[in-house]
């Protein structure tokens, strides 16, 4: 792995309003050495991409409690990879039923994570993913 | 046990006790080496007449200025709280039918969930609202979809309330024109609706307006309530959304209280009389795990508040002064793991609202860190608040707890740690102004919450301690894909059988009213009552007020 600090976009799509989980996910990949940027609220995932290719970051951390993940994150994945930018590694998080992380991870959503995670598994996967 | 030489005595009779304690504490460690509450309050071994603050004796009987034991004098004794469990999802036909439902369970009073798209005033064929209609609540999009919503419910019979914020105008007069339709007049209309702009900024995100404008239509509908709407709940000034963001007990109350010191004033600068619209103010705060100090909050929030509008506003009317408010369990604390474990926290939350006094009551469902609850989940919930009301007891006597001398002294301390928060954010010029920084601390509240399950030091049950794979569970509720597809239906039939050129008029009217500064209610009626949808509404404000931009905290 290079000394170069992992750069990571943590984003909200969608109209969702809750981002505790998104606030204390940044804060926790930032302390374990990561440097975070956080979108806010009410993205297109149009705008994540765009976001991601300008922050030029090695992982999207999507983040979205309403119900709209399978509308929201599998359109990040295709317009990184439309931007040939699909080595980005995207994950969710969120309230994600368990018979839709098939779908997810079929889109190319690298994982997901439900309630209960603790943030040490996510920093975790991101750092033996990017190590590969 | 006022007696100041008494309590003298007990203070050094409980110094020798402490002492003799502290030595056999050396021996024998205790579970924690400190015991705190979630706010971070001391909690000693035992509480004695020493812990009371002897200067300041709070000995209000219940009914009686500052409210610390009820804001009734017999409470519960009279009428059990509403039993108003939050339901919505789909369209207006599904949720009409989840109504009915609880209403035959014995459920008193309604509680709509509005899906994202109508809190944040899109139609369901805007492009932002893909993906997002009928999810999280019912979508309405016009005065069509709240008249199916009300269907077979007499508006004069069941008290309502809506958890809408940004668009409550809009919303509001769609409900009195529904009312109007069954023949129901404004003056015999019950209900609330949330109309709390400023924690959508701090804490819950369906803003759509800037600061400004976005008071004053709260003001407007403060005004036009009081003269048409005499039993409206104007607003449902909101700690529960704080808490659930990360905040501490003790920032719920500050946050809370320092945004209604917001609204009394933006009211009384635009020219009303604080004991014409601050007995109709109502509050809604969380109910979380930390029982003891969970029933004090409330108790201390009613005395803050009791004094702040009393000594800062002038009020004289005590309705003014009263603190009534509505509890949530919290569904942060919710776990995906064990998920039945649920109904057990949810209980003893529940159990700390009706203990600390709350009017109304809405207990979560045991599936709703997964999904939204389904019906047995949801019956589950309701009955819950059944036995506590019916079957404990403890509904007998009014602020049964109050005189202990731990809930006594957590109410003391939690009054006094919110005081001066408040104090610290009117020098920052009062809630509008301080909205990061009370984001910052309730991230960083939330982020130590965290901190604090990971290494132990917290314990949730099936997530860091007695842990148990107990499958996935069955029959969760899955809001239909087609729910959208109807939505567009309505809207497309909806504008082309309305006469088009009358509503563009009366949005042309709408545009000149918010530019102007005459009370802007009538106008929301009038154009709901011709079919102009939500979205609509909300892009003519938005082309007046322009849109909140959010500021990056974090």
């Amino acid at each position: 792995m290079s000394d170069k600090p992992i750069r990571v976009l943590v984003a909200k799509p969608g109209l969702d309003g809750h981002d505790r989980g998104a606030k204390v996910i940044a804060q926790a990949f930032r302390n374990a050495g990561m440097e975070v940027i956080y979108t806010g609220l009410r993205q297109t995932p149009d705008q994540i991409v765009q976001t991601a290719l300008q922050e030029d970051v090695k992982v999207v951390a999507l983040s979205s409690l309403s119900g709209a993940h399978l509308h929201l994150f599998p359109p990040v994945v295709q317009g990184l990879e439309n931007s040939n930018a699909g080595d980005i590694l995207v994950l969710g998080g969120g309230v994600i039923p368990d018979e839709d992380i098939p779908r997810l991870k079929e889109a190319g959503i690298a994982e997901v994570f439900g309630p209960g995670t603790p943030t040490g598994t996510i920093v975790e996967f991101i750092k033996e993913k990017l190590i590969r | 046990m006022f007696d100041k030489d008494k309590i003298d005595r007990y203070k050094e009779k409980k110094a020798a006790w402490q002492k003799k304690q502290d030595e056999q504490v050396k021996k024998r460690p205790e579970r924690q080496r400190e015991f705190t509450t979630d706010s971070g309050i001391n909690i000693e071994t035992v509480y004695t007449p020493a812990e009371l603050n002897t200067e300041n004796i709070d000995s209000s009987l219940p009914g009686e200025y500052p409210f610390t034991r009820g804001v009734q004098p017999n409470m519960y004794r009279g009428r059990l709280w509403t039993m108003r469990q939050y339901a919505g999802f789909g369209t207006a036909e599904e949720t009409n039918r989840r109504f009915r439902y609880l209403l035959e369970q014995g459920q008193t009073g309604l509680s709509v969930a509005f899906d994202l798209p109508t809190q944040i005033g899109y139609d369901s064929d805007h492009q932002m609202s893909a993906g997002e209609v009928g999810k999280v609540g019912v979508a309405i999009d016009s005065i069509i979809d709240m008249e199916t919503l009300f269907d077979g419910i007499p508006l004069d019979k069941v008290s309502t309330s809506m958890t809408i914020n940004s668009p409550a105008a809009i919303l509001l007069a769609m409900y009195i024109a529904v009312a109007e339709k069954q023949g129901v007049t404004p003056e015999r209309l019950n209900g609330t609706i949330q109309n709390d702009i400023l924690k959508e900024y701090i804490a819950r995100g369906t803003y759509i307006f800037p600061p400004g404008p976005s008071m004053r239509l709260i003001t407007d509908i403060f005004a036009y309530c009081a003269k048409n709407i005499p039993n409206w709940n104007t607003i449902s000034i909101s700690g529960y959304h704080i808490r659930e963001a990360g905040s501490t007990a003790v920032q719920e109350v500050a946050f809370t209280l320092a945004d209604g010191i917001a609204y009394v004033k933006a009211a009384i600068d635009a020219g009303l009389n604080v004991d014409d619209f601050a007995p109709r103010l109502s509050f809604f705060f969380n109910a979380h795990l930390n029982f003891l100090e969970e029933i004090a909050k409330y108790r201390a929030a009613r005395r803050l508040w009791a004094k702040i509008m009393k000594e800062r506003f002038g009020a004289r009317n005590p309705r003014s002064m009263m603190l009534r408010f509505h509890t949530q369990t919290a569904g942060c604390t919710l776990t995906a793991q064990q998920p039945d474990v649920n109904i057990m926290r949810v209980a003893f939350q529940a159990l700390s609202a009706v203990l600390g006094g709350t009017q109304s009551l809405h207990t979560n469902s045991r599936d709703e860190a997964l999904a939204l609850p389904n019906e047995d989940s949801v019956l589950i919930a309701l009955r819950t608040q059944q036995v506590i009301g019916y079957e404990t007891g403890v509904a007998d006597a009014v602020d049964p707890l109050g005189g202990s001398y731990m809930i006594e002294r957590l109410t003391d301390e939690i009054e006094e740690r919110a005081r001066q928060y408040i104090e610290k954010i009117d020098s920052m010029g009062g809630a509008p102004e301080a909205i990061e920084y009370m984001q910052r601390e309730i991230k960083d509240s939330a982020y130590l919450y965290q901190m604090d399950i990971e290494s132990g030091k917290k314990t949730v049950i099936g997530v860091n301690k007695f842990i148990l794979d107990t499958g996935k569970p069955e029959g969760l509720l899955r809001v239909d894909p087609a729910v959208a597809q109807r939505q567009l239906e309505k809207l497309k039939k909806l504008r082309s059988g309305r006469d088009n050129l009358r509503v563009r008029n009366i949005l042309d009217d709408l545009a000149a009213a918010a530019r102007g500064s005459e009370n802007i209610m009538p106008h929301f009626i009038g154009a709901v009552k011709n079919y102009a949808t939500l979205g609509e509404i909300c892009d003519t404000l938005r082309e007046v007020f322009g849109e909140y931009k959010q500021q990056i905290v974090f």
